[in-house]
């Protein structure tokens, strides 16, 4: 997309699919009857033979897209981010990673963006779930363009893979032709005072509060981390010893997401101070832009949380 | 059809998958009799009589019929079947459940051959059955061939497990007629009798009421298993549930229908009372005429 429009990344979904399929890579997608909220609906109309709708059933979803995968096939699974991990975590522990298989669990709906469907549809532990599992790799792609090469990554490179998206449009944070790579984080904005290490929807946000804290004279170092598992520790570790201290941000649980997997990194190498935003309750009802505010999570809350730590840590 | 003669060697493969199961266990002082020797004489059936259609010196030959253990705990019988076909060695059957075993506790994809997917965990085996199924199904037909068959062994204790009626619904509504499920119907469980626990009721109204071709058999009897596992080959536009009533524990008296042996591992004397009753049913199948 290079439309200057915002996009949610669920918007990549069936069309990235479609084109892989278009270039001969035996891509299939087992949904669980949300094609249209998944945006797997464009995959599905324009390869139906490649598309598998299970109804609702997670679980099932899960283990048939197992069993495609032992015929050669590049399995896609679809539903929410809560649905698609907690309700068949068993499937995607026991069977999808303990055998390695080339499923790639890709689900929508992440976070406190899901916005007023409320706490039993934003998923605030899924990656703390996935990058807990041997053999997974754990993508948080931060916008249309990211979202589309995280999925040609995993469409590409063999064992199970997490995709995470989300149902928000966000603005442009790459253009069409951002390549990443499994294992890297992107560091969008030089600074010296602070790292801002934020994922997904977050990204967006990180970077509009990085221009507030500039006026207020606070350089602060803003960094993508695209890759959760494997995370590159090589980008986030010079940038810590650098700026010495590091914000985490993401629309997660504060106790197993990208903020602990960086805490951890962090305090076995360069142990630094860290302020880790994120939820640390269930969500709850109301259009996006008031959750982010509620939740601190615009980029008002980050601007307010990063100066307290800054001051605190001064 | 078998003759008597077939239906013989096939028995004496179940005897002497039996023996072995009995040998790992001992051996290895921990897992799963029960469940094993209630499956024998289906998986020697299965894999031994001309059913399944694979590759003896190819376990992973590309076109092979897939098999899925799906009460991955009767990994026990998995490994017998494998010895007996010449796949795991003398030497591996002393090693069960031991550090660095091709014998893991349940089936490893990873460290046996002729293992499709690692289970263990109840209630995913026909899910992942019915998407090979169809991922046969649709490569066969870009490839104007017939798909291979997938066949699935599940437990009755398992079906408890909600995550098979979900795979139930699926397998009928795609019309997977390459799909053939055995369930082991022992009617025991860790907790006691199945139909204590909690009853399947009449599982094979239910298996109907779903779409399936159900079957009912013996899953002592050979020939009725034989039989019954050819007929789900030829039936079209459904997949088929091979409803096979067994013994806990079968072969050995002490252990049948007991629900104590689900778990555990014969003594060294116990063994030998199994293998002593084992060489006699042996030369009693070897006698007949």
């Amino acid at each position: 997309m290079a439309d200057g429009k915002k996009h949610a990344t669920r918007e990549a979904y069936g069309k990235t699919l479609a084109e892989l399929a278009d270039e001969g890579i035996d891509v299939v997608a087992v949904d669980a009857d949300l094609a249209g909220a998944t945006k797997l609906d464009a995959f599905r109309d324009a390869h139906p033979d490649r598309f598998v709708d299970v109804g609702i059933a997670e679980q099932d979803m899960m283990d048939v897209a197992a069993g495609l995968s032992l015929t050669g096939k590049v399995a896609f699974t679809g539903s929410f981010a809560v649905f698609a991990t907690g309700r068949c975590y068993d499937q995607i522990r026991n069977t999808v990673c303990d055998s390695n298989l080339n499923v790639k669990v890709c689900p929508t709906h992440a976070g406190i963006t899901v916005g007023e469907d409320g706490a039993t549809h934003q998923a605030l532990e899924d990656v703390g779930m996935m990058r807990a599992l041997p053999q997974m790799t754990v993508l948080v792609p931060a916008d249309f363009n990211a979202t589309r090469a995280a999925l040609r990554l995993a469409a590409t490179t063999y064992g199970p893979f997490y995709v995470r998206m989300g149902r928000l449009p966000v603005s442009q944070v790459y253009d069409e032709g951002f390549s990443p790579e499994v294992g890297h984080a992107y560091v969008l904005r030089e600074g010296t005072d602070v790292t801002i290490a934020a994922c997904g929807v977050e990204v967006g946000e990180a970077l509009a509060a990085a221009d507030a804290l500039a006026d207020e004279g606070i350089s602060a170092e803003v960094i993508d981390v695209f890759s959760i598992k494997p995370l590159d520790a090589g980008t986030l570790l010079v940038s810590a010893r650098k700026t010495g201290r590091v914000v985490s941000v993401e629309e997660h649980s504060v106790a197993t997401g990208m903020g602990a997997a960086i805490a951890t990194l962090l305090s076995e190498n360069v142990p630094t101070p860290m302020h880790l935003m994120g939820m640390r309750t269930f969500g709850t009802s109301a259009p996006v832009a008031t959750l982010l505010e509620h939740f601190g999570l615009d980029a008002k809350g980050i601007v307010r949380e990063t100066r307290e730590f800054l001051a605190e840590w001064s | 059809m078998l003759d008597l003669i077939d239906t013989r060697a096939i028995r004496l493969v179940a005897n002497a998958m039996r023996h072995d199961i009995i040998d790992m266990l001992e051996r290895s002082k921990s897992g799963h009799p029960g469940g094993s020797l209630s499956a024998a004489d289906a998986m020697a059936t299965l894999f031994f009589s001309g059913v399944m259609d694979f590759d003896r010196d190819n376990p992973d030959d590309h076109s092979r019929d897939r098999f899925f253990l799906s009460k991955g705990h009767a990994a026990p019988v998995l490994y017998a079947t494998y010895h007996q076909l010449g796949w795991l060695s003398d030497d591996d059957l002393l090693t069960l459940r031991q550090l660095g075993s091709r014998l893991q506790g349940h089936p490893d994809c990873h460290a046996c051959p002729g293992v499709e997917v690692c289970s263990g965990s109840l209630g995913q085996g026909l899910s992942v059955a019915s998407g090979c199924a169809l991922g046969l199904r649709v490569s066969a037909t870009r490839a104007g061939t017939l798909p291979a068959r997938v066949y699935v062994l599940c437990g009755d204790g398992e079906m408890q497990e909600g995550s098979n009626w979900e795979a139930l619904m699926f397998a009928a509504h795609k019309g997977l007629d390459n799909l053939t499920m055995i369930l082991d119907l022992n009617n025991l469980q860790i907790d006691g009798h199945v139909t204590d626990v909690c009853s399947l009721g009449d599982i094979d109204g239910k298996l109907r009421a779903f779409g399936w071709n159900v079957i009912r058999v013996n899953g002592h009897d050979i020939r009725m298993l034989h039989e019954a596992l050819y007929r789900s080959k030829s039936t079209t536009g459904a997949p088929t549930a091979v409803v096979m009533e067994t013994i806990k524990g079968k072969g050995v008296s002490f252990m049948e229908d007991q629900v104590g042996w689900h778990g555990k591992a014969p003594s060294a004397e116990q063994a030998d009372r199994a293998r002593a009753e084992l060489d006699a049913d042996r030369e009693k199948i070897e006698k007949e005429v």
